[in-house]
């Protein structure tokens, strides 16, 4: 309200919702029972929802119900909370359920997004409360794999902070009451064929949305729809139209490609198929005998991302120099030309690599990264072309997106529409564009240019603040959807749970343009799939469809399109000499900010540089030595005229002359988490350098920043004498088995003087791969999710108080700006001769009969010896009250199947007994031994890439058992005699004997 | 009383009491300090202090019991760190008074006489203040009673091979025959007190704590028995506590603790803290009040010589944990070893390498030793530098251990800093109101070294 010059457009906005609000204040009940609404909800014997009642009610009614539920929802809630308990009565079901079994959770396929792109889930859910996510099995993207955002979004579900009520610039209203004013806009704009309407989402891979979306537009036709999401394939839906003529999916098949090139592509990590593509590269790299083959892997990429620890050849490589790599390995393939004068020391390579790719025609890949430039995806599908790679290993479809246009153009033409006073109504579904989009658009003032902003969000976010109205966006798992996966299958996104803040879905905020009845999400999305599905079974197929987790034969058909090389021009310009690129990427945790208020994801150690809750000017140690910083240093950043200042982390591998910023942080209204960490980058990026640009001006600024890291630098030995990591290329392991394990001793058994363990039934043990381990940290956030541990917050983090039960441990090798990376992930080792056990004075940590080192929390008393002894750090301590008991909601995905623990206990993994006694139970109710497979801990099942391993040891024929066996297999800190029954598989390499010199 | 005093002659350099001291007078002095209305501006003083810092303790301890153990600077990897590092600083001081009363009295060392009634005080408030810790360090502190073996429906006893176990026992026993061994000493003391005191509130308090004490033959038949009997008892303590106490490090197998020398080196190490603390107390003490006579300069040269001698086996101990590092080629052990000369606690290491290796050396000259106001500084250095040993065994050791992914450096915050000084404070109190109100000389033991009380012939007790 303060901008002066747009006084008169505001207050007339105003003046006209205000006698909006006036009208259906005094609208008498002759008036209402006109409407057909009125008519539908006399006809309405009961409610259907529970949320109903918001809607039959005049908004002062609706608010004192609001706040009795409120009231309600709290006491309740907070029953369990309180030492002096109220009275429970624990009745049975009057009308049990079906299927339901109190204590045994049910598991219902649904689907989460990530940049609008489907990833299946099966959601867990304990007596109606979603509790944890598990990869849908059936799924083709997730294949039974689950990522970090999805496994941490029951935590978003919960999230006390979320947007609680419909309101009114800030004032609580009635569905009903904008339901009117939606009316009242949508009356005026029919006459105009709504020239004021303007839609912005985020990308749209749902059917029904599209549906809708197509709908509006007939009833509407000079209404637009924009889309704007600040990560996300941007480039590659340009290039997709320059090399194909017209938009196309690509997706890539990594079982069969002998060689891998990625130009800056995170292909294991990120992306909507990463945890398919994760799968079956490691498929490639799980040796187990000597005469196993195994992939070759190059990266070129300016910070290290899981995808480059497991490069076999990285060449760390400013972003924009991908370009000029790209080119010059076209043109060694014979497409296009070389650039003139290009650096050296970038196509050192380039030979070996075509001539490696050359030797696998239809078994290579070549694969750009999301935020490469069109001109390098174009390379990428004319080099794929070339060695015959379409249709064997790549794979091209129409576009999955209901509309795939240039989001960047996109946003620009609604910025245009804004400033000619265009847009009278604007409806913004999810995103947060007055946070997250470039920031020479101002959109934080722009979008104040439509008289009525409309926002369905999760979150009374940035982009709230400046809509009128702020609708409450249901969860995925509160709401119907649906959604396509990367290749176009879909997903019936099935809600589990009654919104707890009575949100809407975004297909019934759609569907209220096109039809005056308030439908249910449910009905929206059914009925859009009965209108699509052919034969008289619909609803057998409907059932089926949901069940399932996927409807059946909507992959769309792969194609074998042309390759146009037209596109194709030689050579780019060159950013400014002298000066520093900026790179910028979404967060690996955070994403691009919409998970900044999620606990889990803030406290999740990103991977590589293990910081949490922050982000960082991530620079490699050459570069802060020559700007004279350490990390911790803040420096002012300049690009383009604008700056900010960040703390410097130095990041070994990180290319030189270049600073990568993490999106997403800087965030001013996320919630209570999320607000003030980190700085925001998007304060730098320009619609010119969404994703990198040289022209970064940088010098040390004054302060220093402290970071909440899990894990300090660590540099492995060399030689590495404390034998953490094993290692050898493919090559050695070949001539010779034992070359990982070179120098590394395991003391003989009988080296203690206690008697040895006996197991009678089972031995449980695990096996982790380091070959196939990405380090995406997956695990981290599914054992968090699945043993209720607690988020301790950054200053904790900051004293090493975190409370996570597995870790990911990176190490270092060789060269500090160009090393190699090894990821380990460290579960409890589960000693035979745990020194654990030794130690504690009152027994809590105790040997079971099946060789865990099972902690009792009820029996600790916190003398933490156990921790001090124990050689791989894996305790946790409980040093304050840190689980939440008080927080209502956060009570409701909390695991009933494991203690909450309380202060002053120490906690460890516990290689998810809950699970082996449910297997256990379930074997002996059927007088059988657990089968090989039955228990899968929750790291495990969550792994994209299957380096996890667990089962019965005891059984010879077990998988894990059989993993134990390889000659890979090692014990960490084997020497020390603890006999853990974790191992670890030694990691392999396979360099190129060319560049190897 | 005064005119006697002043016939007193100065004690000469070899003299354990000054030449001119009669059984009155003997007594008249020592019990004066308790009996006299009038209190020293220093012991006000000095209690004063002790007062304020007591409360900073209950401050501290308040924070942590509310709030939970997350308020010291404890973190992983350092699970311990100023809490054990307090724990065994005072075990080990407590160490001297024990040596003191029971070894040195087996060893017909009569000069410990005048010596050992405060230096037991010493111990007991000093293994009082190491007591604490064991409990406080708990995270949950009120469980405390389950390292106890005791009947319970939970049919469940405590780890007795956890060293923490051993550690219950060996402090609980150190504590009780300390208790035990001084009471016993005090009860002539109390008869005498008792039969000087004209308060009659004073008369019945004593009296009840002098348990009848008569003086008579068998009284004292019956005390000397029982006496040696108890000194038989707690000469094997001051071995074994401080050597269980370091099985807590010698069991675990973290780099750096994981050694079969540290029993002895822990003893020693304690009996040097321990004469460090008996000096750093009788240097002012015996100035204050006016008990040079009785303190005599022989016995402060007496105790550097021990303080020196046990610091040099520290010293030779240091040596050692360096060469078994180096020479056990166990990779971890010496990277434990170089990580606390060069790591982030090299500042720690080498100073108390300077407190505890090259300033005892000072103590060779005999012109340091005859010096009170050097060897009361020194006292001080010993104990910085013992407090300091502890701390870069348990914090340095465990910061820097086998996986190097988890190290962290530990940081200290307020409320380590203000329960350490808290028991300082305690101990202070407790030991100004035993100052104040029991003779911190033993008398009766005092007046053997009297030459009139010689008559018997030499040595007889």
């Amino acid at each position: 309200m303060s901008d002066s010059p747009k006084q008169l457009d505001l207050a007339a906005v105003r003046a006209r919702l205000d006698g909006a609000r006036g009208r259906e204040y005094w609208r008498s009940l002759d008036d209402l029972a006109a409407t057909p609404e009125f008519q539908d909800l006399l006809e309405r014997e009961f409610p259907r929802q529970a949320v109903g009642w918001s809607e039959d009610e005049d908004a002062n009614e609706g608010r004192r119900n609001f706040l009795k539920l409120m009231g309600a929802s709290l006491a309740l809630a907070g029953m369990t909370a309180c030492t002096r308990q109220p009275t429970e009565h624990i009745m049975p079901y009057v009308r049990q359920p079906e299927d339901l079994i109190p204590g045994r959770p049910l598991f219902f396929a649904t689907a989460t997004t990530l940049n609008g792109v489907a990833r299946g889930v099966l959601a867990e859910s304990h007596e109606g409360r979603p509790t944890k996510l598990e990869g849908n099995p059936e799924h083709p993207a997730t294949l039974g794999a689950c990522d970090a955002y999805s496994q941490a979004s029951v935590l978003q579900l919960y999230d006390p902070d979320r947007s609680q009520a419909l309101s009114f610039n800030g004032e609580i209203r009635s569905w009903q009451s904008f339901m009117g004013a939606m009316r009242d806009t949508l009356a005026q704009q029919q006459a105009k064929n709504g020239a004021g309407i303007r839609i912005l989402t985020e990308t749209i891979t749902s059917p029904t949305m599209a549906a809708q979306l197509a709908a509006i537009q007939k009833l509407y036709p000079a209404a637009k729809w924009h889309q704007w999401e600040p990560t996300g394939p941007h480039g590659a839906r340009v290039a997709s139209v320059l090399a194909f003529g017209q938009p196309q999916n690509t997706y890539y098949d990594f079982t069969h490609a002998n060689v891998v090139v990625s130009l800056d592509a995170d292909f294991l990590s990120s992306g909507p198929a990463s945890l398919r593509y994760a799968r079956q590269f490691a498929k490639r790299r799980r040796v187990h005998e000597p005469s196993d083959s195994m992939n070759r892997l190059y990266v070129v990429e300016p910070m290290p991302t899981p995808t480059g620890t497991k490069a076999d050849h990285r060449l760390p490589m400013r972003a924009s120099d991908v370009e000029e790599f790209a080119h010059a390995l076209g043109a060694a393939l014979g497409i296009g030309e070389a650039p003139k004068g290009g650096d050296k020391e970038h196509t050192k390579w380039i030979p070996a690599i075509a001539k490696d790719l050359q030797a696998n025609q239809g078994a290579s890949i070549v694969i750009a990264g999301e935020h490469q430039p069109p001109v390098v995806h174009l390379l990428a599908a004319l080099i794929n072309d070339k060695l015959g790679n379409a249709g064997k290993t790549v794979f091209h479809t129409d576009p999955i997106e209901a509309h795939p246009v240039d989001q960047l153009n996109s946003l620009k033409e609604l910025v245009a529409d804004l400033d000619a006073g265009a847009v009278e109504m604007l409806v913004i579904l999810g995103g947060n564009p007055a946070f997250n989009a470039p920031v020479e658009m101002g959109m934080r003032d722009r979008l104040k240019k439509a008289k009525l902003r409309i926002r369905l969000g999760m979150y009374v976010d940035e982009t709230s603040e400046v809509c009128q109205w702020q609708v409450p966006e249901t969860h995925f798992l509160e709401g119907w959807g649906d959604a396509r996966a990367f290749d176009g299958t879909v997903t019936i996104q099935q809600p589990l749970i009654q919104p707890l803040y009575g949100g809407r879905a975004p297909v019934q905020l759609l569907q209220s343009f096109i039809e005056q009845v308030d439908r249910s999400s449910y009905e929206i999305v059914k009925g859009y799939w009965a209108t699509q599905h052919t034969g008289t079974d619909f609803e057998a197929w409907w059932r089926r469809s949901v069940h399932d987790g996927i409807v059946a034969g909507t992959a769309l058909p792969v194609k074998t399109p042309a390759v146009h090389a037209e596109g194709l021009v030689a050579g780019s310009a060159k950013g400014a000499e002298g000066k520093l690129e900026v790179v910028f990427r979404p967060d690996p945790t955070i994403h691009d900010g919409r998970h900044a208020n999620n606990g889990w994801l803030q406290e999740l150690p990103k991977p590589i540089t293990k910081l949490t809750w922050d982000n960082a000017a991530i620079l490699s140690p050459a570069t802060a030595s020559r700007l004279g910083v350490q990390t911790g240093d803040q420096l002012k950043l300049t690009y383009e005229g604008r700056s900010l200042t960040a703390p410097v982390f130095i990041q070994p591998g990180h290319v030189k002359e270049s600073i990568t910023l993490h999106l997403g942080y800087g965030r001013t209204a996320a919630g209570r988490a999320g607000n003030g960490m980190g700085f925001n980058p998007y304060g730098l990026r320009t619609a010119k350098a969404l994703w990198q640009d040289v022209g970064l001006d940088a010098a040390k600024s004054s302060g220093s920043h402290e970071f909440a890291s899990t894990q300090n630098f660590h540099m492995l030995e060399a030689p590495d004498r404390r034998h953490i990591i094993h290692k050898a290329t493919i090559a050695e392991f070949k001539k010779n088995p034992e070359a990982p394990h070179e120098g590394a001793e395991t003391p003989p058994k009988e080296l203690t003087l206690y008697p040895d363990w006996e197991y009678k039934d089972y031995a449980w043990g695990m096996a982790i791969d380091l070959n196939s381990c990405t380090g995406c940290g997956a695990c981290v956030v599914a054992c968090q999710a699945e043993n209720n541990i607690a988020v301790v917050g950054k200053d904790q983090v900051r004293r090493g108080r975190a409370m996570h039960w597995l870790r990911v441990d990176s190490y270092y090798q060789g060269d500090e700006n160009d090393p190699a990376i090894y990821n380990q992930p460290v579960p409890c080792m589960q000693c035979e001769n745990a020194p654990c056990e030794l130690v504690c004075p009152v027994q809590a940590t105790a040997h079971s009969s099946e060789g865990l080192n099972d902690m009792v929390y009820n029996r600790c008393v916190g003398t933490r010896y156990c921790s001090n002894n124990c050689p791989y750090k894996v305790r946790r301590f409980n040093f304050f009250l840190f689980s939440d008991f008080e927080t209502p909601s956060l009570k409701l995905v909390r695991n009933p199947d494991v203690t909450v623990r309380s202060r002053g206990v120490m906690e460890k993994c516990t290689y998810c007994v809950q699970r082996i006694n449910s297997a256990k139970i379930d074997s002996e109710k059927q007088d059988r031994k657990v089968r090989d497979g039955e228990i899968q801990t929750a790291c495990q099942a969550t792994c994209p890439a299957e380096a996890i391993v667990f089962g019965n040891i005891n059984d010879k024929n077990s998988l894990v058992s059989k993993l134990k066996a390889n000659e890979r297999n090692y014990g960490l800190l084997a020497d020390l005699n603890t006999r853990p029954r974790t191992t670890y598989l030694a990691s392999l390499r396979n360099p190129n004997p060319e560049i190897e010199a | 009383m005064a005119d006697e005093l002043q016939v007193i002659e100065e004690a000469r350099p070899e003299e354990i009491i000054a030449r001119g001291y009669t059984f009155g007078t003997v007594t008249d002095q020592i019990a004066a300090v308790v009996l006299s209305k009038h209190t020293p501006i220093f012991w006000f003083a000095c209690f004063a202090v002790a007062i304020g810092l007591l409360l900073g303790f209950l401050l501290a301890v308040g924070a942590l019991f509310t709030q939970g153990l997350g308020v010291w600077g404890l973190r992983g990897p350092t699970m311990w760190a100023w809490d054990i590092t307090n724990f065994v600083w005072w075990v080990g001081i407590g160490h001297a008074g024990t040596l003191i009363s029971a070894i040195l009295l087996l060893l017909n060392q009569s000069w410990r006489n005048s010596i050992n009634r405060f230096a037991e005080a010493m111990t007991i408030f000093a293994v009082a203040c190491a007591g604490m810790f064991p409990i406080l360090h708990l995270g949950r502190p009120w469980l405390m009673f389950w390292l106890f073996p005791y009947p319970n429906t939970m049919g469940i006893e405590p780890n007795f091979r956890s060293p923490l176990v051993w550690d219950v026992f060996a402090v609980s026993t150190y504590a009780t025959v300390s208790a035990l061994f001084w009471f016993v000493g005090l009860m002539p003391d109390l008869g005498t007190l008792r039969d000087r005191a004209t308060n009659p509130l004073l008369k019945v308090l004593y009296g009840v704590g002098a348990m009848g004490w008569r003086g008579s033959a068998r009284h004292w038949a019956v005390y000397e028995t029982a006496s040696l009997l108890l000194a038989g008892l707690a000469t094997p303590l001051v071995l074994s506590v401080h050597t269980v106490v370091s099985f807590d490090f010698t069991v675990g197998i973290v780099p750096g603790w994981h050694s079969t020398f540290f029993p002895p080196y822990f003893v020693a190490g304690a009996i040097y803290s321990g004469f460090a603390m008996v000096l750093a107390l009788a240097i002012p003490l015996r100035s204050v009040y006016n008990l040079k006579g009785l303190i005599t300069d022989k016995h402060l040269d007496n105790a550097a010589k021990v303080m020196m001698a046990t610091g040099l086996i520290v010293g030779y101990s240091y040596i050692l944990e360096a060469f078994a590092a180096w020479y056990g080629g166990n990779v971890y052990e010496m990277a434990a070893f170089w990580n606390r000369m060069t790591g982030p606690y090299k500042v720690q290491y080498w100073v108390l390498i300077t407190c505890n290796v090259v300033a005892p050396n000072a103590l060779w000259f005999k012109k340091f030793r005859s010096s009170p106001v050097i060897l009361f500084i020194w006292s001080l250095i010993v104990l910085v530098g013992m407090w300091l040993e502890r701390f870069v065994i348990i914090v340095a050791s465990l910061a820097q251990d086998n996986l190097p992914s988890s190290w962290r450096v530990f940081e200290s915050t307020r409320w380590d800093w203000l329960t350490y000084l808290g028991t300082i404070g305690l101990f202070t109190f407790l030991f100004f109101l035993f100052v104040r109100l029991l003779p911190m000389i033993s008398i009766f033991e005092v007046r053997t070294l009297l030459p009139s009380a010689k008559v018997k012939g030499k040595g007889a007790h």
